[in-house]
């Protein structure tokens, strides 16, 4: 995490040096049906038009309920997956519809962390191959040969170098992420879409992770996407935090200025629905139960998305979308027709 | 699920109409001149001549395709023979047998009932026998039953068919004669009596569901392993369930989902012949006549039971789709 | 070794003995790398009207333990060993079709994932009429109508209709309320929930949280809640236990456990939380090193590989001797370690609290 203050990120984010610039994306997935003549009877909004912009050596935290379009917005921006609408911009450059050839040399530069420490390594090579196979990918020749890059990189993450041939099922969860962390940085990226990197871990394990990405992102000058769900690890590692609901980003905020001044009734509802670790404060705090849940992709409501758990809403929140619009602080963004006044807790 | 029923049935003519168009011309294919073959000893240029007019042998392909398919389709079938000797040959008409002329269809219609009950019989006895000897194993995981069962399919699946029937004949039928030498060739159970009809089918039976039998008892117990750890399972003991409620209920239903796709399938198979079963105890069913067509050149004879033998594979294919359908609603309703 | 924590509400009605308690409960799994030492030497007691939270590590034996409750392990590999009081009846020991009687009636079950947990062919409606009608002896329609009042009761929209839907027709959080109703079919006394929130969202969390605690008020069950998460905890126990390696390395009232917590393995986990209240410029006090393989339990205690307070110290051996689970002051707060307590104590203000 960058030490840079609110001020100074608005100062960043004003002066449009985006490291990466994200504007209108978007991601249908049809819908079809029958075999042979197929037809599409609809599409899955996945991600609708989302804006976000990464700063070098920045955090953006997403965060959102399952399903929101959290990892289809992370898959995008590495170009795992194609958008159908939008743009992305990597330093400049339009990588939006790039070919395979032509994203080569962005792939150095952005590399992906998984969530399953589990299935996203092959059971079948050694953690050696492994973390070397992006060397080998791009066809990049270190000094001292790929294996004593890739075991200073074993060091760095916190892996015994001398575990060279060993295959993945002979390390524990948090290891395996760890390797995925080596694997990621090997080309010496830019950026580092975090796909709910310590999800499946545990917590003494998680703040392990947590850690060591903090500590890259110093040495290496790092920007993360960050994707979780888990509300704190979100505040604790990012500097700047979106909130997600279904496919679209309805508030924006430096990390402190959304936690404490949240705009957006959903990231009401979201902060008073997380358990703090603290029983007397817990007592205190005001308590947001939304009803049901979050309503298909498929089918999304009219208007503001968030309008059928919604406890403000009004006709025109079923009739107009809400923009995502500045309020109050510099850069804290939301969308919302009638944008809470208090602060949550 | 009826509009389902409907998309799979037009599915399935679709498929058997590219089978049969791929059987037609692999048959022209061969290099067997089917004249010569009709024909016989005393040929001449001239009979192969009347024989290539009969049949329309000098027909572009194409015509002769149109001919074949409109035997099949044709309520009131085709014409054969040339003009002056035509005879009809009744629907569904796969054409006449090279060999002795009389009509395929004739021939299989005749052939299918042995075959019917020597698989309808061989099927319940390796369903019975795998998935009660397969669920026992897993119900005894590890335990001496266990073993034994995974011992027996092993022997099952790696005793040759062909070697355990003829054992058995030997044994039961020239050996100890607990059953009479098989006088009819093909035992019809109303003519033969059930005593008779039972002596005729119960090595055949025996001989044909061994492997099967063996295959069902791995793969029951495989399935029954599985399943009987799944958090369901867990579940239902929670609740306080018999330990039978949990296993019956819960457990094998589940279980026996994917046994349903392979017991279809494979009855399907075996309702096109029982090659080497029917070889053994010469079981004049449809395996005995394919052997005879393909051993005899007899192209429309081997067309017609291929294709008969694609019917009930495809169908068992939708049958089993919408069983599979019936026992899971996470299918039925997706 | 008799140690136990006693929650600080009266014992049951007139017999003087907790509702629920675990004496020095073990299980062990004969398996091909060795025996692996599931829970070994579990003990707490519980009360009519109170939740007990179990917080510790995955593979910690949690969920071992709470299948033993349930006499689940009866029929497997497993070797139980201690002992488990129910309302004065013994279960380690009971046969299968006696404690059979008890699953579902007295004591139910709520599992981590919904989805897996209920049957995939059966509709849900029916899978709560079955739990209803294995312990009562009524037509039907009397389950029936039973089913969907409960499923009305928490919170299943039109249930008389949703009665007929199948698990994969519902979503996540309606799968796990569908599970709470499923459990109370019968009136449990005591309830234990295995991570019933762990697949869920947090507003779904929420929900689901609040329903327990309400429906726990009306049937006035005892409630133990496993979980990894310390949010949950403490939002819902009175009394925690947090477990090491299938070991109680601490135990007491919440806000002992959460503000004066003396064993080194809570302040790690208490350090390694970040938290959704404070600004996040601190760094987290990982814990270092991974959980104890439980086929070769560390010879002393077992969080010594781990442990970074082992200097402290005085006239045992972390490595040589298992500390003892001993009270300490007036509360029922019970911790395992050879730190003398003023010691621990004066570590915790020193140098823990500040940084939590
Ligand atoms: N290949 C696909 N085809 C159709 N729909 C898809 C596909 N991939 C994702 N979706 C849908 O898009 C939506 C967003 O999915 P995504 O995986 O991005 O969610 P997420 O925010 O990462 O959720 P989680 O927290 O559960 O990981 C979901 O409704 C999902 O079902
Ligand atoms: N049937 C079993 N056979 C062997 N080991 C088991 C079995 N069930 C659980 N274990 C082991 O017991 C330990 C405790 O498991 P569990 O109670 O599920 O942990 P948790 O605290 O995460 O709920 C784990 O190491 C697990 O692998
Ligand atoms: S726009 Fe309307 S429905 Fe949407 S969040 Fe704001 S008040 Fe609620
Ligand atoms: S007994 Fe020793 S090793 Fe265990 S927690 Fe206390 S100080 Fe650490
Ligand atoms: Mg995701
Ligand atoms: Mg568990």
């Amino acid at each position: 995490m960058s030490t840079s203050t609110a001020a100074e990120q608005v100062i960043r984010a004003g002066q449009g040096e985006a490291l990466l610039e994200v504007k209108g994306l978007q991601r249908y997935f049809p819908v079809t049906r029958g075999i042979v003549f197929q037809r599409q009877v609809g599409a899955v909004k996945a991600v609708d038009g989302i804006d976000l912009s990464i700063h070098t050596g920045e955090t953006l935290g997403v965060v959102g309920e399952s399903g929101c379009g959290k990892t289809t917005t992370g898959r995008l921006v590495t170009r795992l997956d194609e958008p159908t609408g939008g743009s992305i911009t990597f330093e400049g450059e339009d990588l939006t519809h790039l070919s395979r050839a032509k994203m080569r040399p962005f792939r150095r530069e952005i590399q992906m962390i998984f969530q399953d420490p589990f299935s996203s390594l092959n059971p079948r090579q050694t953690i050696g191959t492994i973390i070397a196979a992006p060397f080998q990918i791009q066809k990049v020749d270190s000094e001292g040969g790929t294996k004593k890059a890739v075991q200073a990189l074993m060091e760095r993450v916190g892996l015994n170098p001398e575990h060279y041939n060993r295959y993945p099922h002979e390390f524990s969860g948090g290891q395996r992420q760890r390797i995925g962390v080596a694997r990621a940085l090997a080309l010496r990226p830019k950026l580092i879409v975090c796909d709910e990197p310590v999800s499946a871990l545990d917590v003494s394990i998680q703040a392990q992770i947590v850690n060591l990405l903090e500590d890259l992102q110093d040495e290496f000058n790092l920007a993360y996407l960050f994707i979780a769900h888990d509300l704190s690890v979100i505040r604790h590692i990012s500097d700047r935090v979106a909130v997600m609901y279904l496919g679209k980003v309805v508030e924006v905020a430096d990390r402190d200025e959304l936690y404490n001044h949240a705009r957006h009734p959903y990231t009401h509802a979201l902060l008073s629905a997380v358990p703090e670790a603290d029983p007397d404060a817990l007592a205190h705090r005001e308590r947001i139960r939304l009803t049901g849940d979050v309503p298909s992709p498929l089918n999304p409501p009219s208007g503001c998305r968030f309008r059928t758990r919604c406890w403000k809403a009004q006709d025109i929140c079923a009739e107009q979308e809400p923009p995502l619009v500045q309020i109050g602080a510099p850069g804290h963004q939301a969308a919302c027709h009638f944008p809470e006044e208090r602060d949550v807790i | 699920m009826g509009r389902y029923l409907i998309r799979r049935l037009l599915q399935t003519v679709v498929i058997l109409w590219v089978i049969s168009a791929i059987t037609f011309f692999l048959f022209w294919i061969t290099p067997a001149n089917p004249a010569l073959l009709i024909c016989g000893k005393n040929c001449n240029t001239e009979t192969i001549a009347t024989v290539n007019a009969t049949f329309g042998f000098d027909d572009p392909l194409i015509v002769q395709y149109g001919t074949y398919m409109k035997g099949l389709v044709s309520p009131t079938g085709r014409d054969i023979g040339s003009e002056g000797s035509e005879r009809n040959c009744a629907w569904p008409c796969f054409g006449e047998s090279y060999q002795n002329g009389i009509p395929v269809w004739d021939s299989i219609s005749d052939a299918f009932p042995a075959t019917f009950w020597l698989a309808i019989g061989a099927a319940t006895i390796w369903l019975f026998f795998g998935v009660m000897l397969g669920l026992l194993a897993a119900l005894r995981k590890g335990k001496a039953l266990d073993k034994l069962s995974v011992g027996l399919a092993l022997f099952g699946v790696s005793f040759p068919t062909i070697v355990f029937g003829y054992l058995l004949l030997f044994l039961f039928i020239v050996k100890l004669k607990w059953i009479p030498f098989p006088d009819t060739a093909n035992a019809a159970l109303f003519e033969v009596g059930p005593v008779k009809w039972l002596q005729f089918y119960i090595l055949p039976w025996i001989t044909l569901a061994l492997v099967f039998a063996a295959l069902y008892t791995r793969l029951t117990r495989a399935n029954m392993i599985d399943t009987m750890n799944e958090d369901y399972i867990r579940t239902a003991r929670a609740k306080g369930l018999g330990e039978g409620t949990v296993i019956f209920k819960h457990g094998l239903r589940s279980a026996l989902t994917p046994i349903v796709t392979i017991f279809g399938l494979d009855l399907g198979g075996l309702l096109g012949g029982a090659v080497i079963t029917e070889q053994i105890f010469s079981i004049t069913g449809l395996g005995k006549f394919a052997i005879d067509s393909v051993l005899g050149n007899d192209l429309p004879a081997i067309m017609g039971v291929v294709l008969f033998a694609a019917i009930f594979i495809v169908l068992a294919n939708v049958v089993v789709d919408v069983l599979y359908a019936v026992i899971d609603p996470r299918v039925r309703l997706s | 070794m008799t140690e136990s924590v006693t929650t600080t509400a009266s014992t049951s009605a007139g017999t003087g003995k907790p509702f629920l308690e675990l004496k020095n409960l073990q299980v062990h799994f004969p398996t091909d790398d060795g025996l692996v030492k599931a829970v070994n030497g579990l003990s707490f007691t519980l009360e009519r009207g109170k939740t007990l939270g179990i917080v510790g590590e995955s593979g910690s034996g949690k969920s071992v333990s709470s299948l033993a409750i349930m006499g689940l392990h009866k029929g497997s590999r497993a070797k139980v060993g201690g002992e488990i009081w129910l309302d004065g009846a013994e279960l380690v020991g009971m046969s299968v079709p006696e404690i059979r009687r008890l699953r579902g009636q007295q004591v139910a079950m709520i599992f981590q994932d919904p989805l897996s947990a209920m049957h995939p062919f059966y509709r849900v409606g029916d899978q709560l009429v079955e739990a209803y009608r294995v312990h009562n002896e009524v037509p039907k329609s009397v389950a029936r109508k039973r089913a969907i009042d409960l499923l009305d009761r928490v919170g299943i929209p039109s249930p008389d209709k949703r009665f007929f839907d199948y698990p994969h027709q519902f979503s996540g959080g309606m799968r796990q309320r569908a599970m709470i109703a499923m459990a109370l079919m019968c009136d449990p006394q005591l309830l234990i929930a295995d991570e019933p929130t762990t697949a869920l969202d947090v507003t779904v969390q929420a929900q689901i949280l609040d329903l327990m605690m309400d429906l726990q008020k009306e049937f006035n069950s005892a409630i133990v809640i496993i979980t990894h998460d310390l949010g949950v905890v403490a939002q819902m126990a009175q009394d925690v236990v947090v477990m090491y390696g299938g070991r109680v390395v601490e135990a007491g009232p919440v806000r002992e456990i959460f503000y004066r917590p003396e064993m080194p393995y809570t302040w790690g986990l208490l350090g390694s939380i970040p938290r959704v209240n404070r600004g996040g410029d601190h760094r987290l006090k990982s814990i270092r090193g991974t959980p104890p393989s439980l086929i070769n339990l560390p010879k002393g205690c077992p969080f010594q590989p781990r442990c970074d307070y082992q200097q402290h110290v005085e006239g045992h051996s972390c490595t040589g001797e298992v500390p003892d689970l001993l009270q300490i002051g007036t509360e029922d707060h019970r911790v395992r370690c050879h730190i003398e307590t003023g010691q621990r104590k004066k570590l915790f203000t020193e140098q823990i609290k500040p940084n939590l």
